[in-house]
């Protein structure tokens, strides 16, 4: 490796400003100490302290010191790069400088943040700005690379959130493909009756956009299928999906449902129904699914089991006929700029907390399973009765926070539990007017246009609210009152007592969870995802939409928990977002790539196989590698590993980081290493 | 043979000596030596832990320390005695310097503390070291007919060990499965007994105590099965004053679980301390089936 310093070609004047922030840097650090100190380095020409660097006067003070005292390198120790980088980069340019002349130092986030103690806060501050300084002088002005944006966009997840983002792109003129995991789009929200807290009816209003979506002429919707792999970068990416068989053919099908109707087996529905109904072998997943074409599930089919049936292919009325049992998969490639991730979450499997009895106690529900129940196009036809499908029950109970805000499972809110029991509670009321439902809560969580009223009105229509978290739910009965059932052991933290509340029914409200496959999910686009597997969003007050990953936005609860209007909200924010950097046609990428010195490469190919976007090609004739600069992501690790040391990483150079190193251990230089051989002497 | 450090604890000298007594009877019949600690002291109890920490986990360290020398994992029948053990011996492994400050102590005795070995309780040692299937194995009198209460108790189950069902244990059942006897749905297994309220709130304690013999006798039970001195002294002893003060009728037998593990292996009553309870198991034992043509 290249270790010796390339000399200076020429004198450098560096400009320094330290911000105070407010009083976000100023209350720890001493700002003024740190612009004084700063002087003493002999690259430095000025050096400033200032209330707001990112304030417009802020910016005008660079702009004027470097075309007044002739600066030719900036440094800013204020917030982090992620904050005003771009902000700094700007002013530098309009002093007439090349915006890369110019290095941050993040005396905030890494300093002032982080500690109150003013004196080694003020002393770390001065060994960052001295290793930005250090730095800066190795700057060489780079070019930005223009990157053309592909107007196509790909949007994963066919819930209300990747709905709502197909739909505003669509419209807009831009083409969309939207994949779905399951046989329809709809997502969760098909699943629901009403919504709160407007109580309008889900499907009602979610249909005609699912509608919308399949006569689109700027969607193409994949269900049914699955992305495989994505390559490329922001503007030019290619995703492989893989389009699972259906066995039905989409050109010839009608989707008259004959098929369906005439199948002669069926299986417990576990994915729409939450268990509580049943649907056939082949399948659609709800009366209004879309698109209309079904889809046979192979494992439970007799068919693929035993090699007989063929009821569906008999019956189908089409010319050609529409069943096709040999269908494969296909592996589609799609070219896209953009990628909108839209895939929901998944429901706390309440048989982690077994003293709530779910699966031993049979009237013990889950919320979506109420959910089905009270749907009128669902198994009950939206009666609420108990497990042996007559009775209806005379007292429910309703417990919150099931795996949400407990330290054993998850310690987050989930946001829409309170809600929507409240909306339970409405419903029980209304459909069985003489039963008493109680909801045990540890908050009532109602912040929404309309929540707390709606609340109110439950509170008004007699509904028990009883603040404690609930310890167990059980059977066994205490008293003659308790015989028969369910008890609901509660410390009613209101009137400092505990309470066994007897109930004929026990619904319990889930804790909203990422998608079990998350983590996956994630690595497969290149972004990151957080401890609890909720993809992280750029900034999150600023940027809950972009990723880290330039191309790739998030909508919907993948990010968190989240409630309809705030998923789309965040569904039409994410198509806004793209649509934008699709009319601009080409966006700026930072030139931060890597490249080889062709001359002095062995030839070893190490890097071809070490470059995570296969941005390496091996030049045959000429025995050498070479980077491919569009491809090239500028990541490093080409550089790291080139035996030879022969790789650059532009802006990341070994003279940059050196001196930076350097500049930030400038308090160490007294500490020279004792000669070799000198210690063994005495 | 396998072999461990055995910590009976103050309860088992004397009023729990049935335990004492069928614990080392029921082990020996599969091939396990518990060689008691020598020059053991007593593991704080209920009470200490909330009096001085410090002075508590010295105390148990001293016990941990004294079976680390002997290089053998330690076993404790009663399970105030266990999960002190264990929270200790965890502790301390989890720091460093809290170790360090109590081996300063420990000194005195010329003893260390290590964190090389591992705490069980008794029961643990039949449901994991020796198994379902084996315990099986050695059974020549099948308790068949015998409806057992498994009763776990609050302690038992306290310390939360990476990946253990806390709130939906099975062993104790699958143990009494295994003697040939019908485990009782017995949906309170996990309350607490009361512990030593009843020194405190005499009320609360008795009413604690009802609701466990309530729902084992209505869900069928002939008999509960502790592995507990204290579990046991509340659910037998305090029996007669819930009859009084709640004009109920029970008579349900206490029992140790080695005690009806020892009948099932075909020990005699004498060796494993039955005849001496408060309430009478003779009852119980008329519950068992005549033998099938044997």
């Amino acid at each position: 490796m290249n270790d010796t310093k390339s000399p200076l070609e020429h004198e450098e004047k560096v400009g320094v400003y330290v911000c105070h922030c407010g009083t976000n840097i100023s209350k720890v650090v001493d700002v003024d100490d740190v612009a004084k100190w700063a002087e003493n380095n002999p690259h430095v020409e000025i050096s400033r302290e200032y209330k707001f660097m990112c304030s417009s006067l802020g910016q005008e003070l660079i702009e004027q010191d470097i075309k007044e005292k002739g600066l030719t390198k900036i440094v800013v120790a204020s917030c982090s790069p992620h904050m005003h980088e771009g902000t700094f980069r700007t002013a530098t340019e309009n002093g007439g400088l090349n915006p890369f002349m110019f290095e941050m130092a993040n005396i905030r986030e890494h300093d002032s943040w982080i500690t109150d103690d003013e004196e080694a806060a003020t002393q770390k501050a001065k060994a960052l700005v001295n290793a930005a300084i250090e730095r800066v002088v190795h700057h060489q002005p780079l070019e930005e690379i223009p990157v053309e944006i592909n107007p196509n966009t790909l949007v994963v997840g066919g819930g209300i959130a990747g709905i709502t983002a197909a739909l505003e792109l669509a419209d807009g003129g831009n083409h969309v493909y939207l994949v779905e995991r399951e046989p329809s789009i709809g997502g969760h929200m098909a699943q629901l009756d009403k919504t709160f807290p407007t109580l309008d009816c889900s499907a009602c209003i979610l249909t005609p956009k699912m509608v919308d979506v399949d006569h689109h002429p700027n969607i193409t919707l994949l269900t049914w299928s699955e992305v495989e792999k994505m390559d490329g970068y922001m503007g030019n990416f290619e995703v492989t999906v893989r389009k699972k068989a259906r066995c039905v053919i989409e050109e010839h099908c009608t989707g008259c449902g004959i098929c369906i109707e005439k199948c002669p087996f069926q299986v417990v529905d576990e994915v729409f129904e939450a268990g509580m109904g049943k649907r056939k072998v082949i399948y659609r997943p709800f009366p209004q699914a879309v698109p209309k074409y079904p889809v046979i599930d192979k494992e439970n089919c007799a068919f693929f089991l035993k090699g007989t049936c063929k009821a569906c292919e008999k019956f189908c009325p089409t010319e050609p006929n529409s069943i096709d049992f040999e269908q494969e998969d296909e592996i589609l490639k799609l070219q896209v700029g953009n990628i909108i991730l839209a895939t929901g979450f998944e429901l706390f499997d309440v048989k982690r907390i077994p003293q709530y009895g779910y699966g031993k106690l049979e009237n013990v529900f889950t919320s979506l399973e109420f959910e089905r129940m009270v749907n009128a196009a669902g198994p009950t036809e939206g009666k609420i009765v108990l497990r042996d499908q007559k009775s209806s029950p005379k007292s429910v109970a309703i417990v919150h926070c099931v795996g949400s805000r407990d330290e054993n499972y998850h310690k987050y809110c989930s946001k829409v539990c309170c809600m929507y029991s409240l909306k339970f509670a409405h419903l029980v009321h209304e459909r069985i007017p003489d039963a008493e439902v109680y909801n045990c809560y540890i908050d009532m969580r109602t912040p929404g246009k309309g929540y707390e009223e709606f609340y109110d009105r439950l509170l008004k229509e007699g509904t028990n609210f009883i603040r404690g978290k609930v310890a167990e739910v059980t059977d066994s009965a205490r008293t003659a009152e308790e015989e028969g059932k369910l008890i609901v052991q509660v410390e009613d933290t209101l009137i400092g007592r505990q309470r066994r509340v007897p109930v004929d029914m026990v619904i319990l409200s889930p804790a909203i969870e990422a998608q079990p496959d998350s983590k996956e999910v994630s690595q497969l686009f290149k972004m990151g995802c957080d401890f609890e597997g909720f993809f992280i969003e750029r900034h999150p007050k600023l940027d809950p939409i972009a990723t880290m990953t330039e191309g790739i936005f998030i909508a919907g609860a993948c990010q968190g928990p989240k409630d309809v209007p705030d998923t789309v909200s965040q569904g039409a924010a994410a198509a806004s977002r793209v649509a934008s950097l699709i009319s601009r046609g080409t966006v700026m990428m930072e030139p931060i790539r890597a490249s080889i010195n062709e001359d002095a490469c062995s030839g070893c190919k190490i890097c071809n196989n070490m470059c995570p976007y296969n941005a390496i090609e091996f030049i045959e004739e000429d025995g050498v590698s070479r980077v491919v600069t569009a491809l090239c992501q500028g990541c490093g690790t080409c550089v790291a590993a080139c035996p030879s040391g022969v790789i650059t990483g532009a802006h990341f150079t070994n003279d940059q980081l050196i001196s930076q190193i350097e500049g930030l251990l400038w308090d160490m230089r007294e500490l020279e290493p004792v000669p070799a051989g000198k210690e063994e002497k005495k | 043979m396998k072999k461990f450090a055995y910590f009976p604890g103050c309860s088992l000298e004397k009023m729990a000596s049935s335990y004492h007594k069928s614990a080392l009877e029921t082990t020996k019949a599969y091939d396990i030596e518990l060689q008691e600690l020598d020059d053991w002291n007593c593991c704080g109890a209920t009470t200490y832990f909330h009096v001085d920490q410090l002075l508590a986990h010295t105390l148990v360290a001293r016990n941990l320390a004294l079976a680390e020398k002997e290089r053998l994992d330690l076993v404790a029948p009663c399970s105030a005695c266990y999960k002190n053990a264990f929270f200790t011996n965890k502790v301390l492994k989890d720091d460093p310097d809290l170790a360090e400050h109590i081996n300063f102590a420990l000194e005195e005795d010329d003893l260390q503390f290590n964190g090389e070995i591992d705490v069980h309780h008794l029961i643990e040692i039949f449901a994991n070291e020796v198994g379902p299937d084996m315990l099986k194995k050695k059974i020549k009198n099948p308790l068949k007919g015998l409806n057992i209460a498994a009763y776990y108790g609050c302690q038992i189950v306290r310390p939360r060990k990476n990946g253990e069902e806390i709130e939906n244990p099975q062993y104790f059942e699958d143990i009494i499965s295994a003697m040939g006897a019908e485990p009782t749905y017995f949906p309170e297994r996990l309350r607490c007994c009361g512990g030593s309220l009843i020194m405190t709130s005499r009320e609360a304690a008795l009413d604690m105590v009802r609701i466990l013999l309530q729902s084992a006798e209505k869900n069928g039970a002939h008999v509960i099965a502790t592995a507990c001195p204290l579990c046991q002294v509340n659910l037998e002893c305090y029996q007669e004053q819930v009859n009084e003060e709640f004009g109920t009728d029970f008579k349900m037998p206490i029992l140790y679980f080695t005690q009806l593990l020892g009948l099932a292996l075909g020990l005699s009553p004498k060796k494993l301390g039955i005849g001496i309870e408060l309430v009478s198991a003779t009852p119980v034992f008329s519950k068992l089936l005549p033998k099938e043509a044997n």
